[in-house]
């Protein structure tokens, strides 16, 4: 058993004790499914769209994904506060590994969450196409992947929760608005593609979108290799800024 | 200075405009058990934590069993334990999760980590609660697991910081007695901080007294007695380190509840 295995299990075993976080954290993909997947429903099905649902599903799912993925990056700053932190940082292991283990863990439980909201929106409705599920879970671990090393990569410059509500309105939010999530990219204003080009989130959702059977707007191979090389870019910085952690 | 196993030369750290170690040198023989004094404020706490890598020093060298503790330090990582002063538990996990995870880190075999665990965990009197999570113990119940976690793996150095602040005698007298045993059976050399004079004076071989960031006394707790023409070294803590009360910042966990209170408004 080695380092990070046990801070990948750490990371599991903290998301699996507190249900209220499970919980909660399906709150708000529920709302999405329903307030948007029903109430703009039948306008964009009158607009010449098609079934919202299946538009919109895989956004809502990217959506757990993110929020759950970023969260678990983010706690790195409850670690700093109670103490546990420095638990980690005098250990004789590489901070590496450590900062690897822990992001492992973090998109493992953004996955799941990801995969719970999924099984929910088959119950609204949503009828993927399972033939290419290998793909689709590929690309909910890249997403998660990419955003717990964002996290990571900026709790380790922050000292306290105060900017947490910034990073959400301001980073977050933006990141799942103009990604491509709730409405199709094709025929918006230039200004908004060229927004969405600049979000990784928004190849991410294109690339699970196609996975699901859904029209690409990138194209899924161009959407791997971005959101690959935009979790490589987060990992490394991450584990650079995480190696410089002083306390 | 033949055997020593810290080396500290010219260490200084300044925050800001504030000096809170001040051109510090000493060093520490093998197996010895170092005493590091001082009121609050002193820089204890900034001391240990640059001699355990969490801090750089702004200045000023220190080796830890010979590897330099800013250009090695993986080297030195696997040549100390530590007792933090304030918490450094997970709360989420349980005390067996807690002490496994350590075990894990600091690559001890499983077996001797089930041994170690069980023993360490009768000693704190925790066993019977090994299965619970930390968040429902009290705070001597922590600190206990505390104590017990990092003495998991047997160091080269351990460092303290005020281990048994908030301990009862007998609790004490039982961690004072493994890490004694410990320094004897194994020559673990041990450093460690405490308010508390007549435990430095009991246990330590060699105390250094510190205040406003540098060094003020050194010697054996006998030879700073004799020198201060005290009976008690706490007489001569108090004589050397003056009368006025230090204040302190607020803690990590202390600026954690200000915070709670203005997220509440």
């Amino acid at each position: 058993m080695g380092p990070i295995y046990i801070m990948w299990l750490r990371q599991l075993k903290r998301y699996s004790r507190s249900r209220a976080r499970m919980i909660g954290s399906l709150g708000q993909p529920l709302i999405f499914l329903l307030a948007f997947g029903f109430g703009f429903g039948h306008i964009y099905a009158k607009a010449g769209g098609g079934d919202y649902l299946q538009f919109l599903a895989p956004g809502v799912i990217s959506m757990a994904v993110l929020f759950t993925a970023v969260f678990s990056g983010i706690e790195l700053i409850w670690d700093r506060q109670f103490g546990f932190l420095k638990e980690t940082l005098v250990a004789p292991v590489s901070r590496l590994n450590i900062m690897i283990g822990r992001t492992l863990g973090g998109a493992t439980v953004a996955m799941l969450q990801g995969i719970i909201v999924l099984i929910i929106s088959l119950l609204f409705g949503f009828r993927p196409n399972f033939q290419s599920i290998l793909i689709s879970l590929l690309f909910m671990f890249l997403i998660a992947l990419l955003f717990t090393a964002f996290g990571t990569a900026l709790a380790s410059q922050l000292n306290d929760m105060q900017s947490f509500p910034l990073i959400m309105n301001f980073l977050v939010m933006p990141l799942f608005f103009f990604s491509g999530a709730i409405f199709p990219l094709k025929g918006v204003t230039s200004v908004l593609t060229i927004v969405a080009s600049c979000n990784p989130l928004a190849y991410g959702v294109d690339g699970l979108r196609a996975s699901f059977g859904g029209d690409s707007f990138y194209g899924i191979g161009i959407d791997f290799l971005v959101l690959g090389l935009f979790s490589a870019f987060f990992l490394a910085l991450g584990s650079y800024l995480f190696s410089k952690i002083e306390i | 200075m033949k055997n020593s196993i810290i080396e500290v030369k010219k260490l200084t750290k300044k925050f800001g405009d504030f000096t809170a170690v001040n051109n510090i040198s000493f060093s520490v023989t093998k197996g010895e058990i170092f005493g590091f004094l001082g009121p609050n404020g002193a820089g204890k706490t900034t001391s240990i934590k640059m001699l355990t890598t969490l801090l750089h020093p702004t200045s000023g060298t220190i080796l830890l069993d010979g590897h330099d503790t800013v250009t090695a330090k993986n080297k030195v990582r696997e040549s100390f334990g530590i007792v933090f002063q304030d918490q450094s538990l997970d709360d989420e996990l349980t005390a067996a999760e807690n002490m496994e995870f350590h075990g894990v880190l600091y690559k001890v075999p499983a077996t001797l980590r089930k041994q170690r665990t069980e023993e360490l965990l009768k000693i704190v009197e925790l066993w019977d609660r090994r299965n619970d999570l930390v968040k429902q113990f009290s705070g001597g119940m922590k600190r206990r697991l505390e104590i017990a976690r990092g003495l998991l793996h047997h160091p080269k150095i351990l460092f303290l910081d005020e281990p048994t602040v908030g301990l009862d005698p007998q609790t004490r007298n039982h961690i004072w007695n493994y890490i004694l045993n410990l320094n004897k059976k194994e020559k673990v050399t041990v450093f460690f901080t405490t308010h508390y004079m007549e435990e430095a004076d009991r246990v330590a071989s060699q105390v250094t007294i510190v205040d406003h960031g540098k060094i003020i006394a050194q010697g054996t707790p006998a030879e700073l007695k004799k020198k201060s023409k005290t009976k008690t070294l706490e007489d001569a803590f108090i004589k050397l380190t003056g009368k006025t009360l230090r204040d302190e910042d607020a803690s990590d966990i202390e600026s954690l509840r200000n915070q709670k209170k203005m997220w509440r408004r």
